[in-house]
Formats: structure tokens, sequence, C-alpha cells
């Protein structure tokens, strides 16, 4: 049990690192996956069809393949993610500015991914809005963009708060394979650098990954249940 | 999906015109995009040359057979796999599920039958057990699937049990799978009508009787959609199995990948490969979901929502893990 007393450092800089690439890759996701969104019910046909293979095509891959991409592809087209280097940003998130740019490999493979995930729960939102709110709202003359934006999103918004937490519960887990594609120092590297490399015992060094797992996942899952109950009860 | 229709009007000539234009011309800033910034950089570096397409494209490649042998045993090895983890999970869940089912029951009970210390006793061990039970769940539920994986294949070992990496993976999957599958059932049960378990109780039926009986099944045709996207997440956590060398079709990718090194050509075959599967899985789904909403519809009965409990399971499940 010493490790975790002894390596309490190195854990929780793991649970850090961990916190950091699942806030950056929650934002971006929920930015990405509200257009993505937004294309998928708007009117206009290629636009439907762009958001429909979008969702299809990342909802389809494992993200492992996704992480390849980013890591191998992105290289091969000559960037190596600096657009992410947003001055002031970076000084929060060292990570971002720093030359090893898989932080920004492993953070843009998860925006990719996870945005599929947070425009299907979006939609689901959209879809439990009664359909006689976006009528009376069409009959009262309102254009799309008014009954998006002042009937429909301000209700779906509502609905879609279970399905997107359990997303975003979802890609805090999925963070865990980026510190198997080169992102140095995260939770799930660090498991694998004390048990294989530091040779210290399994049982601690389990324990402490778990915890620092579990210290984002169960809390957010228990929140969302007792929203889900309260939404079970007004309805 | 209803919805969609609702919030525009069908679009007439003029918006139509519109619609075709502006799309063309979208096309076109598309097209020209991708050819600056994706086919140019890749051409400029030769990732188009028939020295890397070919073995994976060519038949007449002196190494397109090979090549695709050891793609097949890759998929072969994640089809098992997969079918192990899908089988096993599915058991062990529904056996969690009625276990939880059983125990909540149990909590309820005064055991008035029983001495008094007697009584208090089985109400305690009830109450832990049903504890033990929740508390597995959130942790295996909360952990990365990755991570469960990876502990499974370092700590068997540790205990003295060592077996193919093919089973640490089954193992590791099923240990997460199950998990969330028994929470499916359990969420599809308690979505019942209270009615249901009621009746069941009324014509002498035991708890156990109940939930094997009447909740069950039930709770099975209301999940089938869930717990067949479940399968998509079990095929593509599949692939998590190169993290503990197991063989499978993105393992033998990095081996194709370390003898030819074409990286960008052999990952879009192995992207193919898991949308095509995954995504007539998902079709799969969509049918059989459709299927029950018109058996409930010529039953006679009113279709009736899912419960919100359920709902958000389904969409957990979707948006599961990798």
């Amino acid at each position: 049990m010493n490790v975790l007393i002894d390596k309490f450092d190195v854990f929780a800089g793991g649970f850090w690192l961990t916190l950091q690439i699942c806030v950056l890759a929650a934002i971006g996701a929920l930015i990405l996956g509200a257009v993505v969104a937004v294309l998928r019910i708007s009117p206009v046909p290629p636009l439907r069809a762009v958001g429909t293979t979008y969702v299809n095509v990342f909802r389809n891959l494992p993200l492992t393949v996704v992480l390849f991409f980013a890591a191998f592809g992105l290289p091969a087209l000559g960037s190596n993610a600096d657009f992410l280097r947003i001055p002031g940003l970076d000084s929060i998130f060292s990570r971002l500015g720093t030359d090893l740019p898989y932080f920004r490999f492993g953070t843009i493979a998860l925006v990719l991914y996870t945005a599929a995930f947070v425009c299907e729960a979006l939609r689901s939102g959209v879809n439990a809005v009664p359909a006689g709110q976006a009528e009376a709202a069409r009959s009262l003359g309102l254009t799309f963009g008014q009954n998006l934006r002042h009937v429909v999103l301000p209700q779906s918004w509502k609905a879609s708060v279970v399905p997107l937490g359990s997303v975003i519960i979802a890609m805090i887990k999925n963070s865990a394979l980026v510190g198997f594609f080169g992102v140095v120092g995260d939770l799930s590297q660090t498991a694998d650098q004390l048990t294989s490399a530091g040779g210290y015992p399994f049982i601690p060094v389990a324990i402490g990954i778990s915890v620092g797992y579990l210290i984002m996942t169960v809390p957010l899952g228990a929140l969302l249940d007792r929203i889900e109950k309260r939404q079970a009860v007004a309805r | 999906m209803s919805q969609q229709s609702v919030l525009y009007d069908i679009p007439g000539p003029r918006q139509r015109r519109v619609t075709l234009i502006s799309s063309l011309i979208a096309a076109v800033v598309v097209l020209v995009g991708a050819y600056l910034f994706i086919y140019r950089p890749l051409a400029d570096k030769g990732q188009f040359s028939m020295e890397l397409w070919g073995p994976l494209v060519d038949p007449s490649n002196e190494n397109f057979s090979l090549v695709w042998d050891r793609i097949g045993f890759g998929l072969k090895n994640t089809l098992i796999a997969a079918a192990l983890a899908i089988v096993s999970s599915l058991v062990v869940g529904t056996l969690l599920a009625v276990l939880r089912i059983q125990l909540k029951s149990l909590t309820r009970r005064r055991f008035t039958g029983a001495a008094a210390p007697v009584a208090y006793l089985l109400r305690g061990l009830s109450w832990v057990l049903a504890a033990v039970t929740r508390v597995c769940v959130e942790v295996f539920r909360g952990l990365p699937v990755v991570i469960t994986i990876f502990f499974v294949a370092r700590g068997f070992p540790e205990f003295g049990a060592s077996f193919d990496n093919l089973w640490y993976l089954v193992i590791g999957l099923t240990i997460y799978n199950s998990v969330v599958i028994a929470e499916i059932l359990r969420s599809g049960m308690e979505g019942l009508p209270g009615g249901q378990a009621e009746a069941a109780s009324a014509i002498g039926l035991s708890p156990f009787q109940t939930t094997g009986l009447i909740l069950l099944p039930q709770a099975f045709r209301i999940m089938l959609p869930a717990l067949i996207s479940q399968l998509v997440v079990v095929l593509k956590d599949t692939s998590l199995g190169f993290i503990i060398s197991y063989e499978e079709t993105l393992n033998i990718g990095k081996q194709i990948i370390g003898v030819l090194g074409n990286p960008i050509q052999v990952y879009v075959v192995i992207a193919v490969l898991f949308i095509a599967i995954n995504y007539s899985l998902s079709k799969l789904a969509q049918y059989v979901q459709r299927r029950l909403a018109q058996g409930r519809k010529t039953a006679g009965t009113p279709a009736q929502p899912l419960p919100p409990a359920a709902l958000a399971s389904q969409a957990e499940s979707t948006g599961g893990p990798v």
C-alpha cells in the first residue's frame, strides 16, 4: 500500500491530466455535436446528409481507430494540430502548448468521436418535444430558426440533459485510451508505468487508478440519477 | 423523427432552387478544400502510390492474398472474442439483474415468521448483499473498460491464474458489459406497469417466478434495441485487445504496418470493415425496433412510451464507451 502514499503525486498528476483532457474534449464535443445536430434537423437535404454521414461513420468506428487516424493521419496531412495552441488557453492547459502533439491529437480524436453521440443525445431531446408545440409555432408563422430558438431548443434542453450526461460519462471513460497512444502521464498510462516498468505491486496501483476514475464518473452518474428521478416525477 | 417534418414546411420551388444552387456551390468549395488540404499533402507524400495501396486492393500483388489472409484471421479473432463476450455478458447480466431485483424485494420483507433476532439478521444480510451488488455495479460501470481489461490481464497472472489473451479480453469485456446489460434489464423490469407484478403475485407466483416468467421476458422485449446496440459496443470494444496483444483486427493491422509501412492505407481498410459490420448491426437494431412497434400496435394495446429510465439507459448504451 506504500505506493499509494509514496507515489501520491504521480496519481494526482495523472488524475489532473485526465481531467484536463476530459474538460477540453467535453467542451469541443458539445460545440461540434450541437453543430452536427443542427445539420441533422435542418431543412436542407445535403446538410442533413452530411450530418447523418458524420454520425454513422464515427458511431461505428472504434475510438482506437479514430485515435490512430489522429496520430498518423494528421501528421501525414502536414498538421501537428497547432491550431489548438490557443494563446491564453495553453497557459491554463499547459500540455496544449508543448511540442509533443499527442495531447492535442488525443483531444481531437475524443472530440470527433464524442460529437457523434452528443448529436444523437441532442436530437433525442428535440424529438421529446411534443409535436404540437412545433406545429403551433409553425402556424404562428415562426421560421425554422425562430421555431428552433424560441420553442423547441429551450424545451429539448431539459430532455437531453440525462442522455448528454451519459455521453460525457462515457467520454471520461474513453479518455483512458489516450494513455495508450502516447499521452504521457495520464491515469491509464500511470497504471502501465507503475506496474510494468516501475515494478510496484499490482493491487494498490489498481486501487489508486480506479479511485481516480471513479471520482469523476460515479458522482456524475449519481447526479444524473437524481435529475432523471425529478423529471420522472414532473411528468 | 416525427419532429423533423414539423420544424419546417415542405420546401417550395424557390426554396428548392436556392437549396440546389447553394449546395452546388458548397460542394465545389468542399471539393476544392479536400483537394488542397487532404489530397495534395497526401499525394505529395506519396500516400496514393500503388506501392502502399497495392497489397490491399490489387489482387495481382504478391502480398495481396497474404495480407487479406491475415486480416481475415484478425476479423475471425475479433468475432470470436465478441461472440464469447456477448454470450457471457448476456448470461451474467441477466443473472445480475434478477439478483438485484430479488435483493431489492428482500430488503422490503420483514420476515415476520421468524424469531426477532433471526428476522433482524436476515434483514441485515439482505441489506448488506443489496449494498454490495450496488457498489459492484457502480464501480465496474464507472471504470473505463480499457482499464478493466488491463487490470484483468495484469491481475489474474499475479494470482496464479494465467490464460490465453483471448480470455483476458473476454473476461474484461464481460465484467463491464454484464453490468451495463444488467442495468438495462433492471430498468426495463422496473419500468413495467406495477400491475404486472401484482397480478403475478395475486395468482400465487413467488417473487422469483414473477421475475422469471413475467418481468424478465417483457424486459427483454422492450429493451431489445438497447441490447442490440450494446452488441455494437462489445464488437467495437474488442479492438481494445491490442493493449494486451490479443491478435484481433487492429493488432493484425499493426503487424501488417510493421512489415509494409503503410499505416494510413491499412487503417482506412480496417475503418471501412468496422463501419460496414457495425452499421449493419445498428440497422438490424432499428429494424427490430420498428417490428416491435408494429407488433404492439396490431396487438390492440396502445403503444406505451418507454419509461424515462429505459430511454436514458438506451441512450447510454448507444453512447457507450469506445
